[in-house]
């Protein structure tokens, strides 16, 4: 795509298939001789780890199906049949739940990692806007898959959630009502609601797994941005993607398998909430309804607005902006490590998050809805206050000439003998 | 060469009104072809409302013979519940008393009352019939339960519902006094077939 085509078919078959469908030239360019800048550090590895856990979810979810009945009255039931008779199926269930925890923990760290590098900069806007797209879809398939398993927390997740399209009423009158009981197929959550959750939960991983397809077709074509966030201004600096990145992400996704592992084997249900394991009663609201960890700070933001309409449009507000964030950054430098003012405020909004995420686990009462409302402003102010003006003041510190010169530090004459491609590491 | 084609080589025959002629037939049919895939489309969607079999549940008949007044009980209609509570004439006197410019909502919200019927208790309660209150137990808030129909529930400050999800308040007629939520709690059509049976729907 974005750089010569090096393959060479060999084999008389490889001759033949490739001036009929060249998968193999496809293959061959983009994941094995793909020049990948060589200054990318493990932040870089997410990407791949992603790619992993897509598919983890995807092949887990498609046998858990196979068992799994989406019937109001023996869903839960056959979800604890998974547990108890199906063979494996603990383990199939346990890897699907933890999945889903751990996919989110490798976007979020890929989401603030191409923050950190302005990676959405030009040329990667329609990048990070697929990528931003991805999260959005991601978001609408776990709190579906969440929903399956019909005990409390689900299907008052449920609840309170499609509810939030009733603030719709407050816009045009019976709006909102309409269009919940058409996303219900009753005047409550029951069956139909589960049965077209069950079916969409199906069908979202693969607009996924398709949008995932445009995301790295679109990172292919600038190439991947880099620590520096400077430009690749030679071939010298670029390994191709195989082995070197290939190994790097691998070793990068073996550390994050054994992290997934420990879950899935000695804290299954510490990431999940105890009341789900009692069976859905529509005429009973637990005491305390908390999302799944990953939602709690988008939570925390809906409870923090006194408003019922302002409060929803604040929690779908706090994934939207993000789609604005390549205009909205003024700055005319990628990364963060070169940009001495902008690094405090960053790191303010990741402790934001965080505290976000506190926050929503907590009654909305006292001190913790203060505090729910300061980082609530903050989370927005970051980005429509910080990033234009900070981008616009701010005097960054000198870029280095070249990624090469990031590494070895100024040169005085280019080395006399480039370092052999073979090890390539000896440079760094 | 291809670029010193000209039409004199290839002779089409022109009109002068073959644009005109042109347009009229692909907005034509391109018309066509957008109503067929919106009449296509709208089954696929329409599947989605709730069907013959949620709106045949659609009425529901409850006797009412052996609640005292204090007391309420849950019942479901069209799988939501509904609450019936049999007032105190102290419960009723503390609803009668709050003007309704206080309320946080002054509309009724009862199916069987005009829109714009304000959130008095007369409005609230059944027609000539004040101690019952039948209401839908959903907080409009987000749709949770609120606490305040079994006897040891807290009611809240105004001692009507409190609903546990996000600390919104309800009074003995069922009007939300504390927020989020930001309607009284919705009444179902109904009526009293006899003094002790009421049928929902």
């Amino acid at each position: 795509m974005a750089h010569p085509s090096s393959y060479e078919p060999t084999t008389g078959f490889e001759k033949w298939l490739d001036a009929r469908l060249p998968v193999m030239r496809v293959m061959s360019d983009q994941f094995i001789t793909f020049p990948t800048p060589r200054n990318l550090n493990y932040w870089w590895t997410f990407g791949g780890i992603l790619v992993f856990m897509l598919i983890s979810q995807i092949a887990t979810g498609i046998v858990l199906a196979m068992h799994y009945i989406p019937a109001a009255d023996r869903a839960f039931d056959s979800v604890e049949h998974i547990m108890r008779d199906v063979n494996w199926g603990w383990l199939l269930r346990y890897t699907h739940a933890v999945g889903a925890s751990m996919f989110f923990l490798a976007a979020y760290i890929h989401t603030f990692r191409g923050l950190y590098y302005g990676s959405y900069k030009a040329p990667r806007e329609i990048l990070w806007i697929l990528g931003v797209l991805i999260l959005l879809l991601m978001i609408a398939t776990a709190f579906m898959g969440y929903s399956l398993v019909w005990g409390q927390m689900s299907f008052w997740a449920v609840t309170v959630i499609t509810n939030l399209f009733s603030s719709l009423d407050l816009v045009i009158p019976g709006l909102g009502t309409q269009l919940v009981q058409w996303i219900w197929g009753g005047f409550s959550v029951g069956g139909p609601t589960l049965t077209r959750l069950y079916s969409l939960h199906y069908l979202f991983p693969f607009i996924i797994a398709g949008v995932v397809v445009l995301h790295i077709w679109a990172l292919h074509i600038p190439g991947n941005n880099n620590p520096t966030g400077i430009d690749v201004k030679s071939p010298r600096e670029t390994l191709p993607f195989h082995p070197y990145y290939t190994m790097k992400d691998g070793f990068a996704l073996v550390l994050f398998a054994i992290l997934f592992a420990l879950f899935v084997f000695y804290a299954p249900n510490t990431l999940g909430h105890p009341d789900n394991y009692i069976p859905a009663n529509p005429l009973q609201t637990p005491q305390h309804i908390v999302p799944e960890w990953y939602f709690l700070p988008f939570y925390a933001i809906l409870r923090a607005i006194p408003n019922k309409l302002f409060g929803a449009a604040g929690l779908i507000g706090a994934i939207v902006v993000l789609f604005f964030v390549p205009w909205l950054d003024t700055s005319r430098v990628r990364s963060t490590r070169y940009r001495p003012i902008y690094k405090w405020f960053f790191w303010a909004f990741v402790i934001t998050c965080v505290a976000l995420g506190y926050l929503g686990s907590q009654p909305p009462e006292g001190g913790y809805l203060i505090l729910g409302r300061i980082f609530t402003a903050y989370y927005f102010l970051f980005f429509l206050l910080v990033m234009p003006v900070v981008g616009w003041i701010e005097k960054p510190k000198g870029l280095p000439g070249s990624i090469t010169e990031s590494v070895l530090g100024p040169q005085e004459a280019p080395p006399a003998a480039a370092p052999p491609r073979r090890q390539p590491e000896a440079a760094l | 060469m291809a670029e010193n084609v000209t039409p004199a080589q290839f002779p089409i025959p022109q009109h002068e009104d073959d644009h005109t002629r042109r347009d009229v037939i692909m907005i034509a049919a391109g018309g066509f072809a957008a109503v067929g895939f919106g009449l296509g489309l709208w089954p696929l969607l329409d599947q989605m409302n709730p069907d013959q079999s949620a709106l045949s549940l659609a009425t529901t008949e409850v006797d009412l013979s052996h609640l005292e007044a204090g007391q309420a009980i849950t019942v479901m209609w069209r799988g939501k519940p509904i609450f019936i509570r049999h007032r105190t004439e102290k419960e009723i006197e503390a609803a009668k008393a709050v003007p309704v410019d206080d309320l946080i909502d002054p509309i009724a919200r009862n199916a069987n009352l005009p829109d714009t019927a304000p959130a008095t208790d007369q409005n609230r309660a059944g027609k000539d019939r004040e101690p019952w209150l039948v209401m839908i137990g959903i907080c409009t808030h987000l749709g949770c339960i609120p606490k305040g129909q079994s006897p040891g529930d807290y009611k809240g400050n105004y001692g009507g519902w409190f609903c546990p999800c996000h600390g919104s308040q309800y009074d003995t007629a069922g009007r939300v006094r504390v927020g989020p939520a930001p309607q009284n709690m919705a009444i179902p059509p109904y009526a009293f077939l006899s003094d002790t049976k009421v049928k929902i729907g």
